[in-house]
Order: structure tokens, then sequence, then C-alpha cells
């Protein structure tokens, strides 16, 4: 096993970044990437694992290239990833409304903002490539929001001081999602892609150290197909829904980067979690799925609780004097557009004070009254109208007369596979993109950062580096006769009947429930050492009953929703222990990551830079073993180490 | 705040079809303890807890965002695609809307190019096929010019928006009478041709989604507009005129090789 470096880095997790100014370092690698010949290009089989904006737009820009390409993805369509849920936009540094944004500004917030836990050089070349990417979309019909001079509108969003988000409407994550299968679909077409939906990847398959394939149930037949290839890219999205309740889509899960973490590839930082401080509350035990309010509600809207605890009075009868705008009040020159974290957590403790709002008094309130007074009804319907609606939908109230209740949900993973600046895993040939991987965010995400992240690497940055790992290394022709292939399917199969097998008296779901409840009291917005430990433990706990008490419906091979169901959060229940580990073991606030050990007088997060100035990645080391964490030191040569404050 | 919720109970008539060319049959369930702020999902969610438990096959259906963008969930139910509220798809209705004792029917899409795969879930492949016959601009990537170089007035930029808002659920095709894709196809189509990047290809795209559109079965559009009144992002038929125009003229003007 390879051994810690003299700056406290493993060995294996060399990030490869490119020495010298950072201004010059993407240019340097891409330079330094050995080419494929053009016409060796169609030689070349790269394999995408799911069909976001991340996975769209790297297989097709990988087939605009050349290569041979074929995509899974676990919906019926490619379309209906779980990017099209995003609300908010998408961040660029244009500068188009000449208020100071710039490369280095867009580069300098969002290091800051995932407080000092990401990378500088890859979220510098995100910075970069921001541009471009609005270019691509705009050239590909997304009908980004204009002025009236026919040019690009944007908007300040996520409490950043310029105004550097594009939009459309409140769908931006589902028309940049439909560029970039429209792009996808031209492939398709041409048949340079080729397209299996409804296949979920349950293996990956390496010869030699290297990822050769995967192995999927097909989710119509319920066979277990074979996929070779000389690259294969993971763009399977975050794991929050190991929390049960979650903003994510019900089928969002941790499968394929388990699987592909049990193989080799280290999983980095899981801790970090980011729980947005604006989702409509739980209205009940039967609730499946929580639901986000875009974040650009808080440019108008105004957070707020009673002054005394238990008032249950109307909203419009509590006066002014009577109401506590506690983020106005804790952060002033920041106040309603706080960061995420910060925002959630002074959400719940005012609830855990006992001043939350409902019947359950989980909520707060997200009040329009005053810029309905001040900008009319009808301005304040055509920022917002689609995001009131939906609210009055599931809520049967309308937010023009009463204030909207808020609460905050699990809405996006930081974490997430190890990859250096290549966006390649610990195991060669195995890229991770998007949110499956971990690098960009840091320990906290920026409002409109996400769709940036999954297009800049699906279109600009795996296009270049996944020809590095075809030029550089031997790579022998290979198919799914191999033995490897064989041994891997055997390994899928079994773990399915195992499943059946089990005969309990317990669906997948209540065991799916029950580790959301573990994970959200002890891992959840504030966490500490006790309360981790003992989640460990009832991970466990659980783990071993569903192994026990499971009861899976019907058979294999099949259509079968319950053994997928099963399937995933069997996966969920190995994967939150790790989880639960990592935040034991930081013991440091830092993001979305609060250890009640750790903060300063006033309660705000401390950061310990000094011992936990790293991402922390997790190596499997077989069945029933301790995991291995193992460090890679964080260097910030430009953006100086700095408490963040929004007071 | 809101009231203690009540509790329904639910008559449920739901297609059952073990597979693609299997028979398939309405059964009958009832549900118990349904509160009115539960998501119809979510009752069907109860449903197949129930089912689970009593060792019976659960009943299969679409859904994954269930927040009404994704376009996935796809019920009829009684005898409306997404139910009985406008503009919306079936995982926004909440059982608000029903009264205890109520029996409700639920089916899946029925259309000829949409095959049923099991229960509630059905095919809607044939949708991506008319997609990668042209619902796109050709745009390599890394070849695009700054955004701001094309101007696209806010106007133009607003209703292609509107056509672009589609989520590509079916339930238009489900909700005619002759199981048309004019609104699916003839939302794509204005989305690309309001546009001006979707100029230089707007003939080709016209023709060629048509035709592939036909090739997959789904009828022809005679104006019984039931595909407007049952999307659920409300797209307007105005665009299967836009369509229509576009098609005659394309058919006009371009040469034989579009």
């Amino acid at each position: 096993m390879a051994t810690e470096q003299s700056n406290g880095t493993h060995a294996a997790l060399d990030a490869r970044c490119p020495a010298g100014p950072i201004e010059g370092r993407w240019d340097k690698r891409r330079f330094d990437v050995k080419l494929v010949n053009p016409a060796n290009k169609r030689k070349f089989h790269v394999l995408v694992v799911g069909t976001g904006l991340a996975g769209s737009s790297a297989a097709a820009s990988l087939a605009e290239l050349g290569y041979e390409v074929t995509t899974v993805c676990i919906q019926d369509s490619p379309r209906r990833a779980h990017s099209i849920a995003a609300q908010g936009g998408i961040n660029a540094a244009k500068n188009y409304p000449n208020d100071g944004d710039s490369i280095y500004r867009l580069f300098y917030d969002t290091v800051k903002g995932g407080d000092f836990r990401a990378r500088e050089s890859n979220v510098y070349r995100l910075a970069q490539v921001s541009n471009t990417i609005i270019d691509q979309c705009a050239a590909q019909g997304v009908p980004f929001a204009r002025e009236y001079g026919g040019v690009l509108a944007n908007r300040s969003f996520g409490g950043a001081q310029v105004s550097r988000t594009f939009y459309a409407r409140g769908q931006t994550g589902q028309q940049l999602l439909l560029g970039a299968y429209s792009a996808l679909m031209r492939q398709v077409g041409a048949g340079r892609v080729k397209l299996f939906p409804r296949r979920e990847m349950l293996e990956l398959v390496t010869v030699d150290g290297i990822a050769r394939g995967i192995i999927c149930r097909n989710l119509v037949s319920g066979a277990y197909e074979r996929y070779a290839a000389d690259a294969v890219l993971l763009c399977t999205g975050g794991y929050g829904n190991v929390f049960y309740l979650s903003t994510n889509a019900k089928a969002c899960n941790v499968t394929a980067a388990w699987r592909a973490h049990r193989r080799g590839a280290f999983f980095a930082n899981p801790c970090f979690t980011q729980i947005h401080p604006t989702c409509i509350p739980v209205a009940g035990e039967h609730q499946a799925k929580l639901t986000l309010m875009s974040e650009s509600l808080r440019n108008d809207g105004r957070v707020w609780v009673p002054k005394s605890s238990g008032d249950s009075r109307r909203a419009a009868d509590i006066p002014d004097a009577e109401r506590d705008y506690y983020l106005e009040r804790r952060y002033p020159s920041f106040g309603n557009l706080v960061p995420r974290d910060v925002a959630s957590r002074a959400a719940k403790e005012r609830c855990d004070e006992g001043y939350g709002v409902g019947s359950s008094g989980k909520a707060v309130f997200l009040d329009f009254r005053d810029a309905i007074k001040r900008d009319g009804e009808n301005a304040v319907r055509q920022r917002y109208g689609n995001l009131f609606q939906m609210y009055e939908k599931i809520t049967a109230e309308d937010p023009y007369q009463v204030p909207m209740r808020i609460y905050p949900a699990v809405h996006y993973t930081m974490g997430g596979l190890w990859v250096n600046y290549d966006l390649e895993t610990t195991v060669p040939g195995l890229f991770a993109l998007g949110e499956a991987n971990f690098s960009d965010h840091g320990a906290n995400r920026l409002g409109a950062s996400a769709l940036m992240q999954g297009l800049a690497d699906g279109y600009f940055i795996a296009p270049y580096t996944v020809g590095g790992h075809f030029a550089g290394r031997k790579i022998e022709p290979i198919s799914t006769d191999h033995p490897a292939f064989g041994e891997v399917e055997r390994d899928a199969v079994e773990r399915t009947d195992r499943l059946l097998g089990v005969g309990g008296r317990r669906s997948a779901d209540t065991f799916h429930r029950a580790l959301g409840q573990i994970m959200w009291e002890g891992c959840g917005m504030a966490r500490n050492e006790a309360g981790l430990k003992q989640a460990v433990e009832s991970i466990r706990a659980l783990r071993g009953e569903f192994w026990e008490d499971l009861r899976v419906a019907g058979h294999r091979q099949e259509f079968n929703q319950n053994l997928e169901h099963a399937g995933r959060v069997a996966d969920f229940l190995e994967f939150a222990e790790v989880f639960a580990a990592d935040a034991l073991g930081r013991r440091e606030s830092c993001g979305g990551h609060f250890r009640e050990e750790s903060q300063t007088e006033d309660n705000e997060a401390r950061r310990d830079d000094e011992n936990f100035c790293y991402a922390a990645a997790w190596e499997h080391r077989g069945e029933g073993a301790e995991p291995a964490m193992h460090k890679e030191a964080l260097q910030f040569e430009y953006v100086p180490l700095t408490q963040r404050s929004y007071k | 705040m809101s009231d203690p919720p009540a509790s329904m109970r639910i008559n449920l008539r739901v297609w059952r079809q073990a597979s693609g060319g299997a028979p398939g049959r309405m059964e009958s369930y009832c549900i118990e303890n349904v509160s009115p702020d539960m998501s119809f999902l979510e009752m069907l969610d109860i449903l197949n807890e129930e089912l689970v438990g009593a060792g019976e096959d659960p009943v299969a259906f679409d859904h994954d965002c269930r927040e009404g963008i994704c376009g996935a969930c796809s019920l009829v139910i009684d005898g409306q695609a997404h139910g009985p509220e406008q503009g919306t798809t079936v995982c926004q209705l909440h059982m608000r809307r029903y009264a205890d004792g109520d029996t409700i029917a639920v089916e899946p899409w029925r259309a000829d190019a949409f095959p049923v795969v099991k229960d509630l879930v059905v095919d809607r492949s044939a949708f991506d096929r008319i997609m990668a016959s042209g619902g796109f601009i050709s745009t390599h990537t890394g070849s695009a010019p700054d955004a701001n170089a094309i101007l696209v007035p806010k106007t133009e930029a607003e209703r292609a928006m509107d056509a672009a808002a589609c989520i590509g659920c079916g339930a238009c095709a489900a909700a005619c009478p002759n199981a048309s894709a004019m609104l699916f196809v003839s939302a794509k189509v204005a989305h690309l041709a309001l546009l001006p990047q979707g100029q230089p290809e707007r003939d080709g795209r016209a023709i060629a989604m048509v035709h592939a559109m036909d090739e997959e079965g789904f009828g022809n559009c005679s104006n019984h507009f039931e595909c407007e009144a049952a999307c659920p992002k409300e797209i307007s038929v105005d665009n299967i005129a836009l369509l229509n125009r576009e098609f005659l003229r394309a058919s006009v003007t371009s040469r034989s090789d579009a």
C-alpha cells in the first residue's frame, strides 16, 4: 500500500494539477495531454453512465469528436435525468452587466463559498470555461431570459454580489438538459451514440486494475447485460437520497458510485451535504419526497418567525414589532441572502428553540408582503409566478396572501468519487463527472453552480482528458466474453438473489425511511461526536435487520421496481456508514458540515485549517474490513484562508 | 394553521397487466387512512406497501421528480390524462381534491405508439426517436459564437420558452382521440423555429420530425384540442398551426435533400 507523501497527501491521490500560474494551468494541461489521431478515435469506445447535464453533454461531445459512444440511463428517456429539476440558474463570469465580475472573482467566490475545501486549480478552470458554456447553450437554442434589446438577462443569485446567473424562467435545469439531450439525440440519430435507457449499472468491471466496462440490469426484461469499453464515465449524480427525504428525484441513488468504490475508486468527503434552506416542509408521515422552492425567492422574500415561542396567531395578525427577522438581525450585511448552509442552520436553530411555525413547528415564514407592497403583485408574479403556483398546489395556501412556510431539506451532495484534475478516479479509465465527483464545490456549493459544473465537466473537460487516457496508456482490445465480465456479472446476480431470498416481512421502503431518520438525526444539519457514533451503530443494526427481514416482491427476470429499490437501499445502507465515519473524523465545522464541538461563541461555524485542510478520500478494503481514510492536502495559493463572515 | 388531517377511504380501480404481451384487466383496491395532504402518487406508494406486505405484486408506475418537471408520471385518472386538475402532472395532484369514499380509475397512457410495458408503465421511446430525427440545432461543442452575438427579441425568446416548456410526458398523445403527437412535435419545432439559431435547419427539421412522427404510428390531428387541455405545461395548440405552416412552407420551398 502506498504511503503518505511529505505534504500529507496519499500517493494514490496525486491530483496531477499542472504547475505554474493558475491562469495557464488548463491551457498547459490541454497541451500536455497526448492527442488521439482523428482517424483512431473511432477505435476507442467510451461508455457514459447517466444522461443528466454531465452525461448528456459528455456523450454528445465525445461522439462529435469521433469516439464510439454508448450511453445508458436509468430513466425511460435521457431527458428525464434529475438535472431537469434545477430551477434557479447557471453561473458564468461573462460580466455582461458590467458590475465587476471576472473569471477570477467567480473562482474566488467559489473557493470561499466552498469554505476552502475545494481544489484551487479545478475551481479556476471551472470559472474559465463557464463563459463558453453559456455560448454553447445559447447556440443550441436554450431559451434564456432576455432583455428587451435581445441580449441575455442576468440576475444575482444565492447571495452573490454580482449578477452572473443566467436563467430560463424557473426551469433552467430543464432547458439546459434539453439542450444537452438534443445534442445527444443528434448523435443517436447519426448512429454515433448507442442509447440504452431503462438500464441500471450494478457493477464496474476492471481488468488489470483498469476500468473496462459495466454490468447493467435491463429494467424492463430483468436481464443482466455486459457493456465493454475503453473508458467509463460515471455521470450518475448525487447521493442525497441516503436521507430518504430530499429534493432529489426518487430514482437518484448511490449504487453506481458505490459499486465503483467497492472496485477501487476512492470516495471523497461523503459527509459534505448541502441542506437547502427553502423547501416546502414535511406534511406528514406519508411524505415520499420534498420539494424545493428556488433560492431566488430569498431575493424578495423576508424570512421570519414570531418573537414569542408558540405564537399561533395567523401571520398577518402578528405585527412587525413581534416578528423576528432573524437573518436580517444576525447577518445585517447579507440579510436574507446569506449562503445556503448559514440560512439552513439559522432556521433549524430557531425551530429547535421553539419558535417554528406551522402545525409541526418545523418551519419558518418566507414572506412576500413587503415585496408585493413595494413592487406590486404583478411584478412579483412575473418573477416567481410558477414557484408560487407550485407552492399552492402542494400546500393549498396562496403565498400572495399568506407567507410561505419553508424548512431546510437535503438537496445536493458536494462529496463524491475522488477525481484528479483530469476527472479520473483512482481506477484508471474510470472518470466521474458532475455531482458524482467531489471536486469543485468544497464543503458548500454556491447557488447556480451545479449546472455550471455538470456542463463544464461534460462539454469542455472530459472530452480532452479522456483522450489522454487513450493516448497515454496501452489499452488492449476487450470484449464482454472476457472472464472478468462473467465473474462480476455473477456477483451482481448473486446479490440480487440474496435480496430476493431474505424472505422477511419488511419492505425496502420501510428500511429506507428508517435509514433516512437515522441520517437526519445524526448526520443532518448539526452533528456531534455522540450523535455520529450513535448513527454508526444504528446504521449497522439497521443493515443487519435489512438482510434478515427484507421482503422483496416478485422475481429478477421481470420489470420489478420493488427489487430496484431494494438494491439501492442495500447500497445506501453500506454507504451511510462511511458517510457517518467521515463526519465523525472531521472534527471541524466547514460549509454544510457543522460540528457542534467546533463553533464560535456566537454559534457560527469554526473551521480548523490547521488540522483539516484536506479532502478525505475513503478506500474500500474488502467486505467487513474497516475502510481507510486517506488525505489529499489542499493548498491555497491564491485565495487566502479566511473565516467566512456574512455579518 | 392547517386543520388536523382528516382521513379518507379511497376505492381504486387500477389497470394491471403483467407485461407488454399479456392480457390486462382492471383490479379493485381499497385504501384506508388517506390523508388529504397526500399526493396521488404517495397514495399509490401506500397501496404498493400494502401489496408487498400481502405478498402480492405491487403496481408498476413511472415517476421520478415528483414535482411536475421530469415528465415521467403518466397516468390516466378517471379518463383524463394527468387527472382532473388543469396544468398539472399526476405527481402534483393531491388527495384533497377527492372526498371520502370516492372511487378512482387509474389507467396507463393509451396509444399504439406507447405500448404498455407493465401495469401503468408505457414505452415512450417513440418521442426520443422523433427527437433524434431533427429536434436539435447542429452545433458542435466549442463552435458557438459569443452568446450575445446573436440577439433574440425578448418577445420571441418568451414565445420560444413557452413552447420549450414541454416535458415530453406524452399526455397530449394519450388524451387525443387519434393518439396524435402533434402537440409534442409542434412544441419542439416551434421552440427552434422561433429562435434565430434554429433558422438554418428550419425546413429540414419540420419535415423530418413530421415523417418520424408518422412512422411511429401516431395519428393525425383533427382539432379536438384535448392535447392542450391535458398538457401539464399548458402548451398551446397554436403551436400545431405553426407546425402545419412550417411543414407546408418547407414542403414547397425546400430542396429534395432537406
